[in-house]
């Protein structure tokens, strides 16, 4: 458990990083927290030739108001969302906090971050099911500048995302508030990936349902959204028996993997229990 | 050659426990007093020195070429692409190892097969991870790198990846010499009219339960550095090891060496729980290496070979039936054990380890009076077995235990109620059981009176339908074993292995200045020996036990010993160490006596000083008399002074440890989940040493069989390839996994041992599988499901209870019609 042979560049800007990652060429991966990659590396399962560190550049940690949204530096950590206190920034994004404590241990939280999660795209990782359920704009910078990206067709598969090999994410933008929202997770132990995560959101409107997202992790490829269980929110009045439906819907929808861990049919089963439990939270905080 | 020797010099009782002013015994006694240990400022400080910790200049790292299937013939090795790698050494093949020896575990008895382990796979290999080549280079990071390039040719076969496909009619044999895959067919004489018993039974039940397969994984893996003294023509292997004497042995045999060529030193060792008790192929390859190559060669074991290739246990599958009056009382035992033992036997206690122990001990703390047992040991295509904390009793306790709350069910006697009935009174004891084990004194039935006590059994069928009308589940298990501990050599004798383990030895030696060092042949591992040990000498020897220190673990320096392993220390090294300090306050007392014309009988010795017994103005410090022997030996008779020292030995004649252990525990009925409320814990184990390290390692053991029974097995998949290997699949438990143990004790001093102790390392993880099972099964039983197997996955009490819900569907729908 010994990485293969590479080298190792710091980075002493964003901008820097940008023209090391377009100098390396394509072998070069961007080392942040170091919390997926280092582990993969030691198994030899990533094998790039040439480190970036971006882990010290302060410019890029940091959690912002802006416009009624939050503004997500890539190097802020797990921690930071975790322990995010400010109510003008925790409004309408408690779902941050709650999530936050999901991912591994106090260790990894303290050193992992919010764009290298997103940029890894673990298909169980809680801050890609965030995205899809903020409606995420990643900002990436590469050799000609900037571009905004959004999240919809961002998660491409396993660990595969729309970013480019010479860019990187300096900041994630959620352009607006969902109060409505909660995120339940079933793992075997305390801080291991989910078997199974469920995040939800409603948005409601006098009785009425006007929008939903229900985020499924862990059960394919990537993370990905449930959309019939969506459609069947809408336009509801959230009763137990219309939460219920929706919660059926999403497993129906899944062809999860099994394991050692649980089935095909039990992870199937845990989708609808946990999307029950997930709808029926955010439902309460709409 | 640099200093060498077993670990540092630490002095006991450095930091008392809180209320005993440095210096005195409270009550006049260092024994049972919770002293802080002595080893853990330097090792929670980092100042510990582990093997890992060693890299003299020029050290070769090792790194291995493993299979990576898990039945083939080797049918070439090509290492030129690995030899080119600058920086790469050597390569080296079973080819270069020729006159070195393999491993050879035998059990001399006619049940028993032996089979080789080699030292690196010549022609043919039997498990994924099995030693093939070994890469030498100047770096762990290039050896790893030439290991890449080394390329394997195999001719795969087929592969027997479980227990039931060994032994289905034409299986591929594992060993041409076992064509059955039965290495070990146990079938100790049985109770005649047995069949008998059971026809005429007012109740038989039964229980069939399994247990998945799982591994030590101690903190620090299996490492070791060996090297070549050109002066001595030693090999010196510094190794993390549990019984450094038994390493010298194998590896003397393996290389063809006289002991005293082969010096092995274990420094700080990082937990063991029997992984390391038994010899690793890797120790006898290093050591082979650095006097084939004259260079010191370096191999640390990393997580992933450590969770493939390190040595593995407790898979194992038991039918059982039980036989019981009318009043419950048990009349019969009738038992089905298949262990999967792997591919390999471990030297020296051999494949047969987990199968004669599951046999032997399956009865239990119950007065079981006919018997009837068969114990095979099956080999697969899967790593080797070797002894686990508890050795088969986790599972032998959880077959019996399961059977207990059938009968419970069965008679209508509930689970305290059955148990109360078959467990040994205390006016039974000593008890000799139907194996022949002598029990001394215990006390279990007052044990499971006050478990029971403690987790409220009274009340807890209105509790637990209180939880199911709010729509929990919730249950609570109980465990009853008994732990029997230190083996002596009798006993091991028994089990005709070509060594025979089980007295220890001990010196105890003062200085000058009236200090004492221990040199012991048991090897601390975890368990604090250089605080319990120093509380031993302090009492006898009426000194502070800051003035104690505990030197193990270099087989030039200490006495010959067996290491720590099998609860044995505490009884076999602290009743040796106890003689040897007995036998040296004879001496000081002489001496004492000579300097203060007095008896030696009339002389006492505490706090320091050898005085008249009722005269304390009549004194003398220990450190005068210390002084006089060494440095003013002319005052002194003949046969008086002229060194401080003696050496003492123990056979202890096995002490048996009890306890029951219980557990309550929430199912949670959709997700499948099984959540620790409460684990309570009511042992004996003699007079407590050191009773904060007694709780440290109940409370360990706990931990270790809680993950055993609801998270951690090792998975294979049907070619035997492992798929857990990493903790990412591996599930050792957290503390926020855990919830707060309760511990209690109770003491039934023994007159077996010469401090009273029993031996306890164990007990803690064989109590927990059992308990926690019967605790989910007690909820599960609401909703008419169970679950038979360990660990207990959320993925597998969901199907139980998925099931029961459609078996009573289809059961009212029926009803309906």
């Amino acid at each position: 458990m010994k990485p293969a042979s590479f080298s190792y560049h710091r980075a002493r800007s964003a901008d820097e990083a940008v023209s090391l990652l377009a100098e390396l060429g394509d072998d070069a991966k961007l080392l942040a927290g170091g919390q997926s990659l280092v582990a993969m590396m030691n198994f030899r399962l990533a094998r790039p030739a040439a480190l970036v560190d971006i882990s010290r550049l302060a410019e890029l940690r940091y959690v912002r108001a802006h416009d009624g949204g939050l503004r997500i530096g890539a190097l802020a950590l797990h921690r930071d969302l975790e322990r995010l206190t400010d109510p003008g920034l925790l409004a309408g994004f408690g779902m941050l906090p709650q999530a936050a404590r999901y991912i591994g241990h106090y260790a990894i939280r303290a050193a992992g971050t919010f764009g290298g999660s997103i940029a890894h795209a673990d298909p169980a990782a809680e801050w890609c099911m965030a995205a899809l359920l903020f409606d995420a704009q990643m900002v990436a910078r590469g050799p000609g500048g900037e571009r905004v990206i959004p999240v919809a067709g961002f998660f491409k598969g396993f660990l595969e995302t729309g970013l480019r090999p010479d860019e990187m994410i300096t900041e994630v933008r959620l352009p607006a508030p969902r109060p409505g929202a909660a995120i339940c997770e079933f793992a075997r132990r305390h801080g291991d990936f989910a078997i199974v995560a469920v995040a939800a959101a409603v948005d409601r409107d006098g009785g009425v349902c006007r929008d939903a997202r229900v985020v499924l992790g862990g059960v394919a490829g990537t993370v990905d959204r449930a959309a019939g269980a969506e459609a069947t929110l809408i336009g509801s009045s959230l009763d137990a028996d219309v939460i219920a439906a929706a919660a059926r819907q999403a497993a129906a929808g899944t062809d999860p993997p099994g394991d050692i861990h649980g089935s095909a049919e039990y992870r199937r089963h845990l989708i609808q229990v946990l999307a029950a439990r997930a709808i029926g939270e955010a439902a309460g905080h709409a | 050659m640099p200093d060498l020797t077993g670990g540092p010099a630490v002095a006991a009782g450095a930091a008392p426990a809180v209320g005993a002013p440095p210096g005195t015994a409270p009550a006049g006694r260092w024994i049972g007093q919770p002293l802080r240990r002595a080893e853990d400022r330097y090792l929670l400080t980092g100042r510990g020195r582990f093997v890992g910790d060693l890299e003299p200049s020029g050290t070769l790292h090792l790194a291995l070429v493993r299979s990576y299937v898990a039945s083939a013939a080797i049918e070439a090795v090509d290492a030129s692409a690995a030899l080119s790698l600058p920086g790469v050494a050597a390569v080296i093949t079973a080819a270069d190892l020729a006159g070195v020896a393999p491993l050879r575990g035998v059990l001399d008895r006619p049940e028993f097969v032996a089979t080789d382990m080699p030292i690196l796979a010549a022609d043919r290999v039997r498990h994924v991870g099995e030693p093939i080549a070994a890469v030498l280079a100047e770096s762990a990071y290039l050896a790893e790198d030439a290991v890449e390039l080394v390329e394997v040719t195999y001719g795969e076969l087929p592969a027997v990846a479980s227990a039931g496909e060994a032994l289905a009619p034409g299986a591929a044999a594992v060993h041409e010499a076992a064509p059955g895959n039965v290495l070990v067919d146990f079938t100790p004489m049985p109770t005649p009219g047995l069949d008998g018993i059971f026809a005429s039974a007012a109740h038989v039940v039964e229980a069939e339960v399994s247990s998945g397969r799982v591994t030590a994984a101690p903190m620090e893996g299996r490492v070791c550095l060996a090297a070549f003294d050109e002066r001595t023509g030693q090999v010196v292997l510094q190794t993390s090891t549990q019984v450094p004497h038994t390493v010298r042995t194998a590896v003397a045999l393996s290389l063809g060496m006289d002991e005293h060529q082969v010096r092995v030193i274990s420094p700080d060792v990082g937990g063991g729980f029997g992984q390391k008790c038994v010899v690793a192929r890797e120790e006898v390859l290093a050591a082979a290496i650095a006097r084939l190559l004259r260079r010191t060669v370096k191999w640390v074991e990393d997580r992933r070979e450590g969770l493939t290739a390190g040595f593995q246990a407790r898979e194992q599958f038991y039918r059982l039936r039980g036989a019981f009056d009318a009043d419950g009382r048990m009349l019969g035992l009738d038992a089905d054990i298949r262990c999967d033992v792997g591919a390999y036997s471990c030297y020296p206690v051999t494949c047969g380890v987990e199968v004669l122990m599951a046999a032997n001990e399956l009865p239990g703390p119950y007065r079981v009076q006919s018997y009837r047992v068969r114990s095979r040991g099956i080999a697969t295509n899967k790593t080797p077995i070797a002894p686990y904390r508890g050795v088969s009793r986790p599972q032998a306790v959880l077959a019996m235990e399961r059977l207990m709350d059938e009968a419970g069910r069965a008679t209508g006697l509930g689970a305290v109620g059955v148990r109360d009935r078959n467990l040994i009174d205390a006016s039974e004891f000593p008890y000799r059981n139907v194996m022949g084990a002598s029990y001394d004194a215990g006390t279990y039935r007052e044990s499971l009176a006050q478990c029971a006590e403690l987790l409220g059994y009274g009340d807890w069928p209105a509790v637990q339908a209180r939880a199911r009308a709010e729509g929990r589940l919730t249950g609570l298990g109980l465990a009853c074993f008994v732990e029997p501990t230190a083996y002596g050599t009798a006993s091991f004798g028994m089990r005709k292995m070509t060594i025979v383990p089980g007295y220890e030895q001990a010196t105890v030696r003062m200085d000058p200045s009236g200090s004492v060092i221990v040199l012991a042949g048991t090897h601390s591992h975890g368990q604090g020996h250089a605080t319990t040990y120093a509380q031993i000498v302090a009492d006898a020897l009426g000194i502070d036990p800051g003035r104690v220190r505990l030197r193990q673990g270099d087989t030039e320096l200490v006495p010959h010993g067996w290491g720590t392993f099998a609860s044995r220390s505490i009884v076999a090294g602290g009743g040796a160490v106890a003689r040897a300090s007995a036998d040296l306050a004879g001496q000081l007392r002489e001496i004492a006596a000579h300097l203060m014309e007095a008896a030696p009988a009339d002389l006492e010795l505490a706090g320091g000083m050898a005085q008249v017994r009722g005269d304390p103005a009549t004194s003398v410090p220990i450190g005068e008399l210390a002084r006089t022997a060494h440095h003013a030996a002319h005052l002194l008779p003949d046969g008086l002074g002229r060194g401080l020292e003696a050496t003492a030995s123990f056979d202890p004649e096995g002490t048996f440890s009890n306890a029951t252990h219980g557990a309550v525990v929430e199912v949670s009925p959709s997700t499948g989940g099984v959540r620790l409320a409460r684990y309570v814990v009511v042992e004996d184990c003699g007079v407590m040493i050191n009773p904060m390290i007694v709780d440290g390692q109940v409370a360990g053991g706990v931990a270790q069989g809680i993950g055993a029974a609801l998270f951690e097995e090792l998975c294979f998949d049907e070619s035997g390839q492992p798929v857990s290997g990493s903790f990412v699949d591996y599930l050792v438990p957290t503390a926020a996994d855990l919830p707060e143990f309760e511990i209690h004790h109770l003491c039934t001093p023994t007159p077996r041992t010469p401090t009273g102790s029993k031996g306890m390392g164990e007990g803690g993880s064989i109590g927990a599988p059992a308990a926690v099972l019967n605790a989910v099964n007690d909820a599960l039983a609401q909703v008419g499901a169970h679950v038979e197997r360990v660990p207990i996955r959320p993925a597998d009490v969901m199907a139980a209870i998925t099931a029961a819900a459609s078996s009573d569907q289809s059961a009212d729908r029926k009803e309906a019609k």
